[in-house]
């Protein structure tokens, strides 16, 4: 009897390693299929205001305007400007970002003319004193992290795929993000950020998702809160333009110095 | 960074005494006219052209200054007070845009601080593949922060802060030739603007007075001289490069030591035809930011080479807060004498702290010491906004034990403090 057990256990764990996923796998697949249902939008623009809030409840508004390039086999390239505070405005943050090696940052400050090149290895760094960090706006890359599917659940009446991402990049601020992905368009509807210590951090929701180009989904608001500190951070999304005629020559530190 | 740039010592004698040139604008009657008509032409010809966009910017100041010690000269004072103001008009196009943004400044206690410069005042025409700027602009090159070597089209408006930040406008047309191996730039600088220094009243002015109505010029044609420049920039991954040449007038004058109508000595400003070639270098490793500037010239006796080169790095969210530490250290050398720079051999500590706070509080200080003497400046300075539109800045900058044999030591009695408030719209 035993000997017959022995001999079937072999039969047993055959399927199970050559037919079903692992849940790095599937977390996997997820991913790129997140990645791939967005690709091809080749370029857009869109307003930003972005509304901080204390734990009192006191608020200040910054607005930028955003300018993004999808580079095929690469990362976006990101033009950003800034219009509020009038204190800041004519500042303009060019970003190439990149599937795994460090983004290329420049920032254009008004007042010097000066273009200069910043480190992206600060990705945890505050991004114009929000509770965002560099890399939460950074452009999402499936090479970025490494994935988990923990399980399916429902989230605020929507199925929902449940990852564990993993960033592969050891300057980043967190340990892991728990992402949670509508089934149905494989768009992320919530990310709850760990930090260092693999504390619970932030929570980002993705709010009003609107479809254009009857392919690419973007959301109205992304509401960004800190657990730690109680301090929030709003984004509201506006104005949305698909395949305005951006090109590469849009993006460069020439184009920095006069964008406006 | 701050860093005050002070008249260099004595040079002898030399050259031809120029008559009186005006500054642009002050009273260069045919410059004015010509620079008006091209603003009136645009302004008037904009609304025919379709797709326009245009917006006004810009800010008003008020700004106080205080001195620690009495003052060395007579007529100096303790206190001193100016308002100042630049705003800014824009409007453009499909592939064309127009700026213009006039800066004056009125000041209380030194008139030749009160002054009106036109910063900017140009059109830039972009269809693609080069860009073509004509007028009134500024560039900036370089990537250092102590002092900027290799940045030389702009004349620096001394009068405004010590450390040389400042520029006047200059007029030229710049040709850039965008590639896929860098970007080419070609300057034309078709009128040379003389550097602001403050007046007999004014602090900050080192012993001896620079008399701006005596310039003289190594060139027959003055400040008529026809400059020119070339630079070639890229950024390779990690690096962003920069080589660049100038040929023309000198920005920074040497000086003549003569005695004025009433026999006290005073300093006149020589700008000598010079050649000065750059390099500017920066690369990311991990956090390290590392940096060069390296600069030779000829033109001004002994040609002699200066550099600055030196790191950043940014620690990022301190004690666990949104607070990002910014260190940076320099070397500044020059192979000049202490008699004609006051950074022969220099090194230059920074920290600055930006809380990320919702008013964007930031804290610089800046130490820079003399390798060879005692000699050190401090500066200190605290930035933050109110709400949307203000911004109230104070800044400090102190010298301690400066050498005599140092350049600074005129200005040892000029330490002060500084508060301004600004609104911007």
């Amino acid at each position: 009897m035993k000997r017959l057990v022995l001999l079937l256990l072999p039969l047993w764990f055959v399927p199970t390693i050559s037919f079903a996923e692992t849940p790095e796998e599937k977390g996997l697949k997820i991913a790129k299929e997140v990645n791939l249902r967005d690709d091809g939008y080749g370029d857009f623009t869109a307003s930003l205001k972005m509304t901080l809030r204390n734990r009192q409840g006191e608020e200040s508004i910054r607005v930028i305007r955003n300018r993004t390039f999808e580079v095929p086999g690469d990362g976006d390239k990101v033009l950003i400007i800034f219009d509020t505070p009038k204190v800041v405005k004519g500042t303009a943050f060019l970003s190439f970002t990149h599937k795994i090696k460090n983004d290329d940052q420049w920032l254009f400050l008004p007042a010097l003319k000066r273009v200069k090149r910043i480190s992206s290895s600060n990705k945890s760094g505050s991004f114009m004193g929000s509770e965002y960090a560099y890399e939460d706006i950074s452009s999402q890359e499936v090479e970025k992290y490494s994935y988990r599917w923990l399980r399916d659940e429902d989230y605020e009446g929507k199925a929902a795929f449940v990852l564990e991402l993993d960033p592969t990049d050891p300057n980043s601020g967190y340990t892991r993000q728990i992402v949670w992905f509508d089934q149905k368009e494989y768009i992320p509807i919530k990310v709850d950020y760990y930090d260092r210590k693999n504390v619970l951090l932030k929570t980002l929701n993705f709010h009003g998702y609107k479809q254009y180009l009857g392919k690419h989904w973007r959301p109205d608001r992304m509401a960004m809160v800190n657990h730690q500190t109680g301090k929030s951070s709003d984004l509201e999304w506006s104005g949305y333009k698909f395949k305005t005629g951006l090109s590469e020559k849009d993006f460069t530190k020439n184009s920095l110095k006069r964008a406006r | 960074m701050k860093i005050p740039l002070n008249p260099p010592l004595t040079k002898g004698d030399k050259k031809k005494q120029k008559p009186r040139i005006p500054p642009l604008l002050k009273g260069g009657r045919g410059d004015l006219t010509c620079l008006l008509s091209f603003f009136l032409i645009i302004v008037f010809l904009s609304p025919l052209l379709a797709n326009a966009a245009e917006t006004w910017s810009g800010y008003f100041a008020v700004e106080g200054r205080y001195f620690l010690n009495d003052p060395i000269h007579p007529g100096q004072r303790a206190q001193q007070a100016s308002i100042a103001g630049q705003p800014e008009f824009y409007r453009e196009w499909e592939t064309t845009s127009f700026t213009v943004a006039p800066f004056f400044r009125i000041d209380s206690a030194d008139n030749e601080r009160s002054h009106f410069d036109l910063r900017e005042l140009f059109v830039l025409w972009y269809p693609g593949d080069f860009e073509l700027g004509i007028g009134v602009r500024k560039i900036f090159w370089g990537v250092t922060e102590s002092q900027h070597l290799v940045d030389i089209i702009n004349q620096t408006d001394l009068v405004e802060l010590p450390d040389g930040e400042e520029k006047l406008g200059q007029p030229m047309i710049n040709l850039s030739i965008l590639k896929d191996w860098g970007t080419l730039d070609f300057f034309i600088l078709p009128y040379f603007r003389e550097r602001t220094f403050p007046g007999r009243k004014g602090r900050l002015r080192g012993t001896l007075f620079v008399d701006t109505d005596q310039s003289r010029f190594e060139s027959g044609a003055e400040n008529h001289h026809l400059d020119a420049a070339i630079r070639y920039s890229h950024s390779l991954g990690d690096w962003d490069i920069g080589l660049s040449h100038f040929k023309g007038t000198s920005r920074e004058p040497t000086f003549l030591l003569e005695p004025d109508s009433a026999g006290n000595p005073t300093l006149i400003p020589l700008y000598e035809q010079i050649d000065q070639s750059g390099i500017d270098l920066q690369s990311i490793i991990d956090v390290w930011l590392l940096k060069l500037e390296l600069i030779h010239r000829s033109g001004q006796g002994a040609s002699f080479q200066a550099w600055t080169t030196g790191f950043e790095y940014t620690f990022t969210g301190i004690f666990g807060s949104k607070a990002d530490l910014g260190a940076i250290g320099e070397w500044l050398h020059d192979s000049r004498s202490e008699k004609t720079t006051p950074f022969e051999d220099d090194l230059m500590l920074g920290l600055r702290l930006a809380l990320n706070d919702m008013d964007s509080t930031e804290i610089l200080l800046g130490v820079i010491q003399d390798l060879d003497a005692a000699s050190k400046m401090i500066s200190v300075e605290g930035v933050r906004r109110f709400g949307d539109h203000w911004k109230l800045e104070v800044e400090a900058l102190i010298f301690v034990q400066q050498d005599q044999s140092d350049l600074l030591f005129t200005q040892r009695d000029d330490d002060f403090f500084q508060l301004t408030l600004a609104y911007y719209f």
